[in-house]
């Protein structure tokens, strides 16, 4: 593929020169940075990537090409890409095509040849921040300008630019055991995956959905997924939670889900100075002391005490997982009576890229639907 | 969890002398692993023979016994000890298989000693090849479908060969319980399968193998695996091999992170890793998970799993900046992963998975050149030396820095050469993998051949031939282009040195260098940190890259800059890994910043905390010019230590002070001056010392008209060598002109160095430090074998078994005038030769040499250490004042109390077979040979060389049957010595002339055929058959002359063969064998004691002590 220059600016006018990678043209969001050494497909497909510049910090990125299973979701969500060495070819057994033609298909547009360990300090130092890339300029104030004009991440509600606009019924995959309502905020294709191999039938819905609606499926429980922009801006979302709650259904939140599962148990979210992104963060499971290797990509994060429990109407809300690397917040419980009534945790148990220490956290839903069955 | 209180004491078991397939990796873990457990308050215990390592050093253990790995010293060790805990999993697979034998013998359980990080039925079921597929094949990993290759476990030859007709060939042959892949091998037909299974069989110390389907040409992958008590799991590195299945990881090129898997593919080998350590049930520490995987399906099969920290671990640490050695220990005594702190980031847990943003190549050092008559073709059998590990932002940047690394002009790709074979040529020669095939696959390449073709050849990756392609292309570029800067950056970004440019460009090395600076192309330097930059690393480890941002930190203390050793080969290896070590922290202590050079994955000094700072860089005048230029840039930069890393550094000196870098200690001229034969002979001259009469001949008739001048024998050799690397020693004009013909290329450039052997000298090797006035004799060795056998192969004892003080003294004088004469500043080794009481001076070594480590435990006084002081201007008197040098006296002191030391050399002849198929010979000559060494220490010499036997060879007969064979010239000196172990109650054998002689003697002697006389009417057993059968103990074997070609007849080349295959000790000269019967002798009649060397130590001091 013929490279042209190219140019990639920060807010705050840092610059780098670099070649184009996939589409030509140009394009604006929140630069990240991602640590993962594999799983560039699936990171791409991540609908909470949405209005982000992934800066990757793998140098070789492409060398397995792309196939026809990989995919987290229906389309490639990230507003640019940042690499620094594309692959030439593909070699991989599974591979359909290239990288970069599927990139220039979905008209991604991307920059390489620059120095991602570069960027990616100055981001870790400085802060996530809005960035730019461009074939059509080169200036770098003139970019910087555009870039300005971009809106910020705090404060964004994008949760319906990636949600289903109709219900998807994904069926149990032997016995059906559970039916789930699962609310898409930008779900990633493991989790129903996951929770259909564990015998729910699962109901992926939009994040608009009525609670009456949701009511309507009579659901063993309900899962909120992961999904982008600023939790704080979900104030439905969070409301429909709190019903959910008050009809005493098992929830099971993930990533934005445990979000706002912290807003409806009455905490407060806030955004982290460049975010978790990886598929190496090693959380702690509080309950048992065990530590999870987790793949993470969350901007912002649930702001509550581990240790210091909090009554609620529903129960005794408490944090069940922490970041060890930084002790944010990772995963948050409800329990009444001693029993649980929802969990969520900030990380991907679904992984897709990433290790699968979590999927533990699947057959807890399971149990806790099938608790709760038993006991109403 | 925290650390364990039930726990007081824990013995330490270290892995030996340096083997192929075991070298200094285990330094490095058992380094770390002693340290860690100190700095938690243990009492440690360890025992290791091997002196030249960092851990033996007495302020590394709380008792540090340099004995022999065996269970009776361990047994002994232990009973004086009485640790409460065993740690044999950082010692490789000589640790392992000693714990395995305490267990099995009682010991364990009689002193009650619980063995720690992995329990002996984790290590069984790691080993026990039926055992570990049971497991694989009983694994439940969701998603994945683990499985290990067809196979079937034989025990004899017939089951062999019924079970390679129901897998199919070609088969793979793997013996249990060998360490690197010792024995094993590929066969394709039976003929084949006969002799590889037959030397499985031998080898397997339980006589048994597995052959199995193979899986040649599959992607292979390792996973290092850290799991805690707590079971907490974590990934360490993936380690993806750019030689597919075949060849030994050992021989590969291998790259980290793993390069061609999906995310998906990843993470089922990741959890097959964590399903398999658990069902292997290794509780806490490290361990490495070897898989194939089918590039056409994805099918996984679990190869091999290390239940310890292995060669790759050492790599993988390096690697990721992930310090597994350390982990492993702290987690072997209770701790958990989320309690241990990341060193690079201080503030996130051990806990982990480390995230790279750059790419690591390793490749391997071979030594075929050592062993003119070894297959060079690579299999499952480890073959190489060393190793050399390489950092850069791409796969290509990294692969140019890994090759330039191994310090072999034949290594870096040269696109200036033309290619002289056809691609068809190519194409074949490449199917077989050896140590040349990377350059067939870049000469195909240059010739357009495609990279389908090339892969259905290798069945290396195709993104890895592509890399390959695209390096060929940006030569092309950059050499059809502009030559301009553009042109610079782009060759740079893709790892080309500044040699190769010059070589597209048609110009010199240092016209490139200088046209780069003005343009001010230079490399950034990235941090290893363990995450990406995710978080702060506040650990400076190093390496460069042709990319934006450099991350040198300004610093305030004048530095130091410690150039390496590089990769090991034979001739250069730990020894001087332990020297810059030790200069490392002996500067750090007095107040410079230290800062490392190397790019050797398996040495301590490559750890991220033994220096301030660490380059993990290549050792070439480019690259090194480029550190100093960046620490100059951070802060003042007090000079470049060169004189401790061996050659690697010192040839890199004279340039360097050219280019203006300040060299401190001995200068580059004086090193000149030792190197340079002429000048040197004008420094002996100038000194009224004498040198063995020698001439530089520039044609075959020049070399034997000087040889007939200065008479036969003499010792020729190309004029510039290391480690005495195509030396011969030749006795007649027939065998000079063979040598010449075969083994050199011979013109006035190129002159060969025809050198008067001293037949029948007694060698004498003297390592002493000089200050510019005073000289320190750190210790004077006496080889036991005499002068010709390389001194790195020699065995040989300090203090002196047969020099009187007048020789000593005699010895001293001449030292000091050579180090005034040259100009020494450091270290100075020379070996000497004294032949009819004459003393002869045969070599000068400005710089810290192989015995070093031996001579400092020894004399319990770190030469190393004072070598770095006096680099930076202190005296030989002040280093007395501070304690570093003995006040009075030095290492020559005659002590009641001081142990007689024995160092012994190890051979890797068992590695190495002939393209027929028949074993290397094993004779010793002035090449040198070995890889490592041991020590013996001891109040008596005889006490001390059986220890160094044992430790070098497992054990040493003292009943049991003796095999001698004598060349008639050696018959007169051995008759004694054999009567002695006749008399001592050993059983000889002998064949029928030297059995002849020695019943004239009186001794009682059982003759025995020939080889070339098969077996008898009766089926009387030839010497080989006996030999083979288990039915010799000891081989005495001294060479019988030379025949045509320089090769040693064959005859006794068979019975040393032989001796090899059966592991049994084979000595090939009088020396040897007289010492060994004194060493018999003294194991017969005295008590083989341990003694720490720390007690060695305080009596010695204690005795200094008294002297005052």
């Amino acid at each position: 593929m013929a490279r042209q220059p190219a140019l990639l600016v920060l807010e705050d006018g840092t610059a780098f020169q670099g070649e184009s990678f996939g589409a030509q043209g140009e394009t604006f969001g929140e630069a990240v940075f991602a640590t993962g050494m594999t799983g560039y497909q699936e990171t791409l497909t991540d609908p909470s990537y949405r209005r982000q510049v992934v800066v990757q910090t793998a140098p070789h990125i492409g060398n397995t090409g792309w196939n026809d299973e990989d995919d987290e979701s229906r389309q490639i969500w990230v507003a640019g890409y940042v690499v620094r060495d594309p692959s030439r070819v593909r070699s991989n057994w599974r591979s359909n095509r290239s990288l970069e033609s599927e990139l220039v298909k979905q008209g991604i547009v991307g920059i390489c040849e620059i120095d991602t360990r570069a960027l990616t300090r100055h981001l870790r130092e400085q802060g996530a921040m809005r960035v730019g890339i461009s074939t059509e300029t080169l200036n770098a104030h003139e970019l910087q300008q555009k870039v300005l004009e971009q809106p910020q991440m705090s404060g964004a509600n994008l949760v319906c630019e990636v949600s289903v606009s109709e219900e998807q019924v994904l069926p149990a995959k032997g016995e059906k055991r559970f039916t789930v309502a699962a609310l898409d905020m930008g779900v990633k294709s493991m989790s129903p995956e996951l929770m259909s191999e564990r015998g729910m039938e699962v109901h992926v819905l939009p994040a608009e959905i009525p609670f009456e609606k949701l009511q309507e499926l009579n659901p063993d429980g309900v899962f909120f997924s992961n999904g982008p922009g600023d939790p704080a801006t979900a104030d439905a979302e969070v409301e429909l939670l709190q019903r959910i709650l008050d009809a005493q259904i098992p929830f099971f939140g993930i990533c934005f889900g445990n979000q706002l599962f912290g807003r409806a148990l009455g905490y407060s979210t806030y955004k982290l100075k460049y975010g978790h992104r990886g598929i190496n963060q090693p959380v702690m499971d509080l309950t048992t002391g065990k530590v999870e290797i987790t793949s993470q990509n969350h901007g912002f994060a649930v702001d509550a005490k581990v240790g210091e429990p909090k009554e609620t109407k529903w129960g005794e809300a408490s944090v069940s997982h922490v970041c060890l690397n930084d002790d944010v917040v990772e995963g948050l419980e409800l329990r009444g009576d001693g029993k649980l009534k929802g969990f969520s945790v900030q990380y991907h148990p679904e992984a897709s890229a990433g290790p699968h220490d979590s999927a533990y956290l699947f057959d807890r839903f399971a149990q806790m639907m099938e608790e709760n069955a038993q006991t109403h | 969890m925290p650390k364990r209180t039930d726990i007081k004491s824990i013995l330490v078991i270290g892995s030996g002398p340096i083997v192929i397939g075991q070298a200094c990796e285990f330094d490095y873990s058992g380094t770390q692993a002693c340290r860690v457990l100190r700095e938690e308050g243990f009492r440690v215990v360890l025992l290791n023979s091997n002196p030249a390592t960092i851990m033996t050093d007495p302020e590394f253990a709380d008792a540090t016994y340099l004995e022999p790995i065996t269970p009776e010293y361990l047994e002994k060790v232990i009973s004086i000890e009485r640790p409460e805990a065993l740690l044999a999993t950082l010692g490789g697979q000589t640790a392992l298989n000693a714990a395995v034998a305490l267990y099995e013998n009682g010991t364990l359980e009689k002193y009650g000693v619980e063995l720690i990080g992995a329990s002996i039925e984790a290590i069984q079921a790691g080993e026990d090849r039926e055992r570990f597929k049971e497991i694989i094949d009983s694994l439940e990993v969701p998603g994945a479908h683990p499985e290990t290759a067809r196979s079937q476990i034989c025990h004899t030859m017939e089951e062999v060969l019924q079970a390679a007709d129901e897998l199919n060939y070609p088969v793979v042959v793997r013996p249990s319980f060998t360490m690197g892949g010792l024995g094993s091998g590929l066969a394709y037909h039976e003929e084949e399968l006969r002799q590889i299974a037959g030397t499985g069989l031998s080898a397997s110390p339980v006589h048994e193998v597995l052959i199995e389907e193979s899986v040649l040409g599959w992607k292979e992958y390792e996973l290092e695996v850290m799991r805690d008590g707590k079971d907490n799991v974590v990934i360490v590195c993936s380690i993806e091999n750019f030689d597919p299945m075949g060849v030994h990881t050992g021989d590969s090129i291998t790259v980290a992170p793993a390069m061609t898997l999906t995310d998906v593919e990843y993470q089922q080998l990741r959890d097959i890793a964590i399903a398999c350590i658990r069902a292997v049930g290794v509780e806490t520490g490290g361990c490495n998970i070897q898989f194939a995987v089918n590039p056409e399906n994805g099918r996984i099969i679990v190869i091999e799993m290390n239940p310890r920290v292995s060669r790759s671990s050492a790599l993988a640490s390096k690697a990721t900046g992930f310090p597994i050695a350390k982990i492993a220990a702290k987690v072997a005594v209770g701790y958990t992963l989320d309690e241990i702190p990341n060193d690079i980031t201080k503030e996130t847990p051990a806990s982990f998975e480390p995230t790279l943003d750059y790419v690591v190549v390793k490749a391997p050092r071979f030594a075929f050149e050592k062993f003119p008559t070894a297959d060079s073709t690579l299999t499952t059998h480890m073959k190489s030396v060393g190793e050399a590990m390489a950092i850069g932002r791409n796969f290509t940047e990294a692969l140019g820095k890994a090759l330039r690394s191994l310090e072999d002009s034949k290594s870096p790709f040269n696109f200036a050469h033309p290619v002289d074979r056809t691609g068809s040529e190519l194409l074949i020669s490449m199917a077989r993998p050896h140590e040349g095939r990377l350059h067939d696959i870049m000469d195909a390449l240059r010739l357009g051949v495609g990279i389908d073709e090339i892969h259905e050849a290798t069945k290396i990756d195709p993104w890895f031939l592509d890399q390959l392609a695209l390096i060929w292309e940006i030569a092309e570029q950059v050499k059809e282009g502009p030559h301009d800067e553009h042109a610079l950056r782009l060759a740079k970004r893709h790892g080309f040195s500044d040699s190769q440019i010059a070589q597209l460009w048609g110009t010199s090395e240092t016209d490139i260098r200088e046209t780069r600076w003005q343009f001010n192309v230079r490399p950034v330097y990235k941090t290893v940190d363990t995450c990406a930059a995710e978080f702060a690393a506040k650990t400076p480890y190093h390496y460069s890259s042709y990319d934006q941002e450099t991350e040198v930190a300004p610093r305030e203390k004048p530095a130091v800059l410690i150039l390496g050793s590089g990769p090991n080969r034979i001739g250069q290896g730990i020894e001087f890994d332990y020297s810059c070590v030790h200069a490392a922290l002996t500067l750090r202590e007095a107040g410079y910043e230290t800062v490392m050079v190397n790019c050797n994955p398996e040495t301590v000094s490559t750890d991220y905390d033994t220096s301030d700072r660490l380059y993990f860089e290549p050792l070439t005048l480019e690259d090194v010019l480029e550190v100093v230029h960046a620490e100059q840039q951070a802060g003042p930069v007090a000079g470049v230590i060169v004189q401790l890393g061996g050659q690697t550094p010192l040839k890199l000196a004279q340039a360097l002070k050219d280019a203006g870098v300040p060299i401190v200690g001995t200068q580059p001229e004086a090193i000149n001056l030792a190197e340079e034969r002429g000048a040197f002979g004008k420094v002996l001259e100038e000194a009224g010392l004498q040198a063995p009469e020698y001439g530089m001949a520039a044609s075959a008739e020049e070399a034997l008209q000087i040889a007939h001048e200065i008479t036969y024998p003499v010792l020729v050799r190309p004029s510039y060598v290391l480690g005495g690397r195509g030396m011969e020693i030749v006795y007649d004009d027939e065998s000079l002109t063979s040598y010449i013909e075969r083994a050199t290329k011979i013109t006035p450039d190129q002159p060969v160095l025809v050198d008067r052997f001293l037949d029948e000298a007694i060698e004498i090797d003297v390592d002493a430090l000089y200050d510019g006035e005073e000289l320190y004799l750190g210790g004077v060795m006496e080889h036991i074998e005499e002068a010709g056998i390389h001194s790195g192969d020699s065995a040989c004892a300090l203090p002196p078994i047969s020099l009187g003080s007048e020789v000593v003294e005699l010895i001293r004088h001449s030292m000091e005038r050579i180090a005034a004469g040259v100009g020494v500043r450091g270290l100075i080794n020379v070996q000497f030769a004294l032949h009819q009481d004459e003393l002869y001076v045969l070599e000068a070594n400005p710089r810290a040499s192989r015995t070093v480590p031996f001579v400092s435990k020894a004399t319990n006084t770190q030469l190393a250490k004072a070598a770095a002081r006096i680099s930076m201007g202190e005296s030989i008197a002040s280093l007395r004042e501070a304690g570093i040098l003995r006040k009075q006296g030095d290492g020559t002191l005659i002590l009641s109390s001081a142990p007689m030391a024995v160092k012994e050399a190890v051979m890797p002849f068992n590695r190495f077979r002939t393209r027929d198929g028949d074993w290397v010979d094993s004779l010793l000559g002035p090449e040198m040979k070995s890889t490592g060494e041991v020590m013996g220490l001891a109040p008596n010499f005889g006490v001390g060389y059986a220890k160094a036997q044992q430790g070098a060879y497992g054990h040493m007969p003292t009943s049991g049957t003796v095999f001698v064979s004598i060349a008639n010239r050696d018959k007169r000196f051995s008759m004694f010595p054999i009567k002695v172990l006749s008399d001592l109650g050993l059983h000889i054998l002998a064949t029928a002339g030297t059995a002849q002689v020695l019943k004239r003697h009186g001794v009682q002697v059982e003759t025995i055929r020939k080889s070339y006389q098969g077996r008898g009417p009766n089926g009387e057993p030839t010497i080989v058959d006996a030999l083979l059968e288990g039915k010799v103990d000891l081989v005495v074997n001294t060479p019988h002359g030379h025949s045509e070609g320089g090769q040693p007849r064959r005859d006794g080349w068979q019975i040393r063969s032989a001796a090899i295959l059966a592991d049994v000790p084979c000595v090939t000269n009088i020396q040897g064998m007289a010492a060994c019967v004194e060493g018999i002798d003294a194991l017969i009649h005295e008590q083989a004691d341990v003694r720490a060397l720390q007690d060695w130590n305080a009596a010695v001091e204690a005795e200094l002590e008294g002297m005052r």
